[in-house]
């Protein structure tokens, strides 16, 4: 089979499936969020933490809940990998103070930015008490916050959004573990590696001596994607043949990392009763994944001008086709895994992949988060747009006001502001000046991919910069939790000024939400606003490199 | 409840100027909008500080290394911001013309005032609420208050432009007065219910002037967004020096403050005000005056319109709409009986009778001079004409009649009540004719279907409130029967009959439950709760204080059809505002494409493939962005002012219509507009 074949032929099965399962997974979800029944389990945990799960909360209250857990396991992560020498299952791996803070708000804030090196970073307790259990939970609390947010859209005045603590349960319980262990078994039987052995040392045919770390790789794989997390076992991620051995399992890989994020618009459409809603956020979210797909798998191909493209930082049993999916699966969403080497990608390719994480990460973004990134894209496009049909702007019969769109722009500042400020100021300071590997706008692009990957939460590295030193890790840390967690009060508190209006009535002066011509719309927001923000700067990196 | 129909012949207010005069308007807004160039009248509005500041900065730059450049780009700058307070200057001097002429309709008089010791003569700003005056023939009423004793016609001309004089008199709906309107007749007592200086004509002037204009809602909703847009673009803006530094590059400064200015959004930030003073003075032109700007947008967002029948949905009169023989008689002798017998009945209703009649038998026929006029009376309920043939004629209430043919022991009154009944079932009122010689058996000869006459055209208005996905409900005295058979030929959605002031208000409250907007009109005293609690109350100018005070808006024709109009300005003001919100942002896209290749194409000769409008050199594509910018507020003055054509249609298409127009012509004009005026600016020196 030609390269282009198999290409389009892997695509297609992507699709295919991704379609076959968005709709009863999307419902699925809707259900483990609407329903008033707890599992055993999830009763027990509540009586343990002394959880109340009928009590809802207010937005305040939601907002609390999320920072005070989200701050006590930055802290018990931070601990965990700064004594990890002190602690069980030690293999002599070390950590310098900022790389653990680095760290542990990576993995708290769904970044899974690592400045260590995966295997002999980070010890066995540290991967799976610490690293492992943010994978599951910082994805959790991601969807939790995508529901309240659905859930202040659907509240008649009662200004509720739910109850943290009970979200964040069952998207643990219910949805991510289930899903999990199924992947774990699927990427178990294509040849990931799942074992407690000790590593082995090796004699290379050069004579020299190498020590091949191996550990829980499957399961720890699996949570990794499926929760649009992307922190490798090892240094060298899903290009690693432990993580990801062959086609197959590379194909389970990006159906992992994108099943839940395209499967929340039907959760969405379900949960706020009108499943054409869920459908124009899927358009939206939809056309921006293909359109990146084309350009960077186009990008990628058309460079070096050979007909196998540019095989540079490829893995030779993925190829340009499927490196390219993964690529653009991985910066879509909040995952940031890769399975190649995005700096030895074309200008326009890494460039492509860059702008996916720009565009805030919404096409279609990481499990919750893209969907509320879609939301305040939805909430602009109908501020903007709405005000031509004669009405004030309103979705879902909700209105937004003059508080509603301080929140939505809050939101949509916060991480710009972020990349600008962090990479510029980056290039003001000659200790992060001299960790760019590259120089002219290729330099340029990876100190920039760096602050964009980590205020968005992506957490893949563009290559070439040398990250674990203080300066970077401390403010690309901050950069982390800022991205992460001033969003989400901007959701939570949008959410709760919904939560607190009456539900409009749709009549035929209402703007419609559910028509193509809005999914366009809001493709057409997202895409303005961000290309108007970054335009500058991407000229300054891939655009001069992809024209000189 | 009363509700007079009043028909604006003359209007004081000025009207609306024709594009080319407002160009015109122009000259004399220059120095108004000069002397907003003060930064302290600007720092609070976060645009045009920028602006201002870029400016400034500019100036200095170009005094320090002088260049044709550099003094263009400056001046531009500055002329940006002359542009953008030209707008609402240009929209404040309307205002202000008719602030004018109000003004010297202000009571300047004394005031008579009675006090236990009898009449003193103060100055009318002197008088206090409570007090008592006395206003006579050819007097002007010297503050705002209710008759309290008296009757009189007033001309009210002086605010509502209506020149036919209005009575006025103690008690009542029609008892309240405004200062600085003139008795025509008689002498009435008026007890003052407003402070001096708070009347409604100080209202007015303060309203059309925009001197107590707040901000609206939806007006500091986008001055959020704006704000927030102009602090993306500033740091946009102010991080290039070290992503262009990390290429060896540095871009001078003036060309980031050209790039910053042509960012922002400057065009809807330079006319939001202006579109928000236009908006009201649009409800001025059509004598309506708003209270609040909330409340003209409000009027956009009504979904629910509660309509009086009588005067609004219908004619103020019933109206002649069919004649029935009855027994054997020929349909053209009743008709000319029926003729006969209304022309002395000078009430509308005899009047339409005659009309149409008259329509019928093709002719047109005199009294006879020798026929005796018998007069309607409560007591016989019918009225009629004795011919000098002998011939009596009468024609009234259905039962009145039908008794005198039966005692008479005259036919077809069993006939004629069956009929009658099927009128009165169908919402109809039912007149019987009556014909017989003097002493001999009256028979009964028709019956005539009076019935409430839909004014012309509510129909289709009424489709069209539904396409805007508007509910209307006629609110109406009449008996459900009646209330359902007009309710159904006007095509209303809804309708409230027998309707209690106390109903009105419920059925308000409930369409608020359910997220609803509600607008109304009312006059009365009884409305005043109701207009209070609708988001927007319409009082009639004809109705008593009361219901001024409660309403947000008083119409001065006291029109209630004009509600209709009023929800098509709160649109039309918000899609204007939406529409160059729109067209402001996606014309940034061709500006950057004019800036990014001239600032970087010197390191990044690449970059000039970015220039595809073929530009002619980096200082021209500067300045071409700058001017455009600047000349685009100009230009879209006039729109803003008149705002956006407005189409009753569905929100889809008019979505994607204006998408159309000021999305995708917002990302194309630009391209167009610098391109052109590339083509002059290159001639320039120093370009």
């Amino acid at each position: 089979m030609s390269e282009q074949a198999s290409g389009l032929l892997t695509v297609a099965v992507l699709v295919a499936a991704l379609a076959a399962v968005h709709v009863p997974l999307g419902d699925y979800i809707a259900r483990v969020f609407s329903s008033d029944k707890d599992l055993a389990v999830e009763r027990a945990f509540y009586r343990l933490s002394g959880v109340n799960p009928q009590s809802q909360q207010r937005w305040s209250r939601y907002a609390v809940s999320v920072l005070a857990f989200s701050g006590v396991s930055v802290v018990a992560l931070w601990a965990l990998c700064t004594w990890q020498g002190r602690l069980p299952l030690d293999r002599g791996a070390t950590m310098d103070w900022h790389t653990a803070i680095n760290t542990a708000i990576s993995f708290v804030t769904n970044t899974n930015w690592q400045s260590y090196a995966g295997e002999s970073g980070a010890s066995a307790l540290v991967q799976t008490l610490g690293l492992a259990v943010q994978n599951f939970v910082s994805a959790a609390v991601g969807i939790a916050v995508a529901v309240a947010l659905i859930r202040g859209l659907v509240a008649r005045r009662t200004g509720l959004l739910g109850n943290f603590w009970v979200d964040l349960t069952r998207a643990t319980v219910r949805l991510l573990l289930p899903i999990a262990f199924l992947g774990a078994v699927l990427l178990l039987a294509g040849g990931v590696i799942q074992d407690l052995a000790a590593p082995q040392v090796v004699e290379t045919i050069t004579g020299g001596h190498q020590t091949i770390e191996s550990g829980l790789v499957s399961s720890q794989e699996a949570i990794k994607l499926l929760g649009t997390n992307g922190g490798g076992f090892f240094n060298a991620n899903s290009a690693h043949p432990f993580e990801n051995p062959n086609g197959f399992t590379n194909l389970v890989e990006i159906f992992l990392i994108l099943m839940i994020p395209f499967s929340l618009p039907r959760a969405y459409g379900r949960l706020v009763g009108d499943k054409r809603q869920g459908y124009a956020v899927l358009g939206f979210m939809a056309f921006l994944w293909t359109s990146m797909l084309v350009v960077i798998t186009w990008a990628e191909q058309a460079a070096a001008g050979s007909p196998t493209g540019a095989m540079e930082g490829k893995e030779v049993r993925f190829g340009v086709w499927s490196s390219a999916l993964f690529a653009t699966s991985t910066t879509a969403t909040s995952t940031g895994a890769v399975d190649s080497w995005h700096e030895s990608f074309s200008p326009i390719g890494g460039g492509g992949a860059l702008t996916n994480m720009l565009l805030g990460e919404v096409g279609p973004g990481g499990v919750g988060s893209g969907l509320y990134g879609a939301l305040v894209v939805a909430i602009l496009a109908v501020f903007i747009a709405g005000l031509m049909v004669g009405r004030t702007p309103e979705i879902l019969g909700k209105q937004v006001g003059r508080k509603e769109i301080t929140y939505a722009a809050l939101y949509s500042i916060t991480t710009p502001a972020l990349v600008l400020l962090g990479t510029g100021a980056a290039l003001l300071v000659s200790g992060a000046k001299g960790a760019i590997l590259a120089t002219g706008p290729h330099g340029l692009t990876e100190i920039l991919y760096a602050y964009a990957s980590a205020s968005n939460n992506n957490g893949s590295a563009f290559g070439g910069l040398s990250a674990d030193q203080p300066y970077l890790n401390l403010t690309l840390g901050a950069c982390m939790l800022l991205g992460r967690f001033l969003p989400i009060i901007a959701v939570l508190a949008l959410a709760g000024s919904f939560a607190a209006q009456h539900r409009r009535p749709t009549t035929d002066g209402t703007m419609p939400t559910h028509t193509p011509l809005f999914a366009g719309l809001m493709v057409g927001v997202a895409l303005l606003v961000t290309g108007l923000t970054f335009l500058p700067v991407l000229a300054l990196g891939p655009l001069a490199e992809a024209l000189s | 409840m009363t509700v007079q129909l009043a028909s604006p012949t003359t209007q004081s207010m000025p009207k609306e100027p024709a594009g080319s005069s407002l160009w015109r308007q122009f000259g004399p807004a220059l120095p108004g909008a000069a002397a907003k160039l003060d930064p302290r009248r600007l720092w609070h509005q976060p645009v045009l500080f920028v602006v201002w500041v870029s400016a400034a900065l500019t100036t200095v730059l170009a005094g320090v290394h002088p260049s044709w450049f550099a003094w263009l780009v400056a001046i531009w700058l500055w002329a940006t911001i002359l542009f953008a307070n030209l707008a609402e200057s240009v929209a404040e001097g309307r205002g202000k013309a008719q602030a004018d002429s109000l003004r010297r309709t202000r009571a300047t008089a004394t005031a008579r005032r009675l006090t236990p010791a009898g009449e003193e003569e103060i100055a009318a700003a002197d008088l206090r609420l409570g007090d008592h005056v006395v206003v006579e023939a050819g007097q002007v009423i010297p503050g705002d208050g209710d008759v309290v004793e008296g009757i009189a016609t007033v001309d009210e001309s002086a605010i509502t432009g209506e020149s036919a004089p209005v009575v006025r008199e103690a008690g009542g709906d029609r008892c309240a007065v405004t200062g600085g309107t003139t008795v025509l007749s008689d002498r009435i007592v008026i007890q003052i219910t407003a402070k001096p200086g708070e009347t409604f004509i100080d209202r007015m002037i303060a309203l059309v002037e925009g001197a107590e204009r707040q901000k609206t809602p939806n007006e500091i909703a986008l001055g959020i967004l704006l704000t927030v847009l102009t602090i993306i673009f500033l740091l946009a803006v102010s991080t290039i020096p070290p992503f262009a530094g990390w290429s060896g590059q540095r871009p001078s400064v003036l060309v980031l403050a050209a790039l910053l200015v042509c960012l922002i959004p400057t065009t809807i930030g330079a006319l939001l005000s202006a579109i928000g003073i236009a908006g009201m003075d649009r409800l001025v032109q059509r004598n309506v005056l708003a209270m609040s700007g909330r409340a003209v947008e409000a009027a956009g967002d009504v979904s629910t319109l509660l309509l009086d029948k009588t005067g609004t949905i219908t004619l103020g009169n019933r109206q002649a709409a069919d004649v029935v023989a009855v027994g054997r008689n020929d349909v053209n002798a009743v008709h000319r009986l029926a003729h006969l017998s209304s022309l002395a009945d000078e009430t509308p209703e005899g009047r339409s009778i005659v009309t149409w009649t008259a329509e019928r038998l093709g002719m047109t026929m005199d009294t006879p001079s020798d026929a005796v006029v018998v007069p309607f009376t409560a007591q016989t309920r019918m009225s009629g004409l004795d011919l000098a043939d002998g011939t009596q004629l009468r024609k009234g209430a259905a039962a009145s009649v039908c008794r005198l043919v039966r005692d008479s022991g005259g036919s077809g009154a069993d006939e004629a009540s069956a009929v009658a009944d099927r009128i009165s079932a169908a919402g109809g009122t039912p007149l019987v004719v009556a014909a017989g010689a003097t002493g001999a058996p009256i028979d009964a000869v028709g019956v005539i279907h009076l019935k409430d006459v839909v004014k012309p055209g509510m129909t289709e208005r009424f489709a069209q409130l539904r396409n805007m996905g508007i509910r209307t409900v006629m609110i109406t005295g009449d008996n459900p029967l009646t209330a359902k058979a007009i309710a159904d030929e006007a095509g209303v959605d809804d309708f409230l009959a027998e309707a209690t002031p106390e109903d009105k208000m419920r059925l308000i409250k409930s369409e608020q439950e359910g997220g609803r907007l509600v607008a109304m009109t009312g006059d009365g005293t009884n409305d005043a709760p109701a207009l209070a609690q609708a988001d927007v109350g319409v009082a009639m100018n004809t109705g008593t204080s009361a219901a001024k005070e409660a309403g947000n808006m008083v119409d001065l024709d006291s029109d209630p059809t004009k509600l209709i109009d009023i929800v098509a300005i709160g649109k039309q003001l918000l899609i204007t505002r939406g529409a160059l919100t729109t067209f402001s942002i996606a014309n940034d896209l061709a500006k950057y494409f004019a800036i990014i290749p001239a600032m970087f194409v010197a390191s990044h000769p690449g970059l000039s493939a970015l220039n595809i409008m073929g530009l002619h050199s980096s200082n021209s594509a500067i300045l071409s962005a700058v001017i455009f910018n600047a000349l685009i507020i100009v230009a879209l003055i006039p729109l803003s002012l008149k705002g956006v054509r407005y189409r009753p249609l569905r929100a889809d298409q008019l979505l994607a219509r204006n998408i159309l127009v000021y999305g995708l012509g917002g990302v194309i004009a630009p391209f167009i507009g610098i391109k052109l005026i590339d083509l002059l600016v290159q001639l320039l020196p120093g370009m």
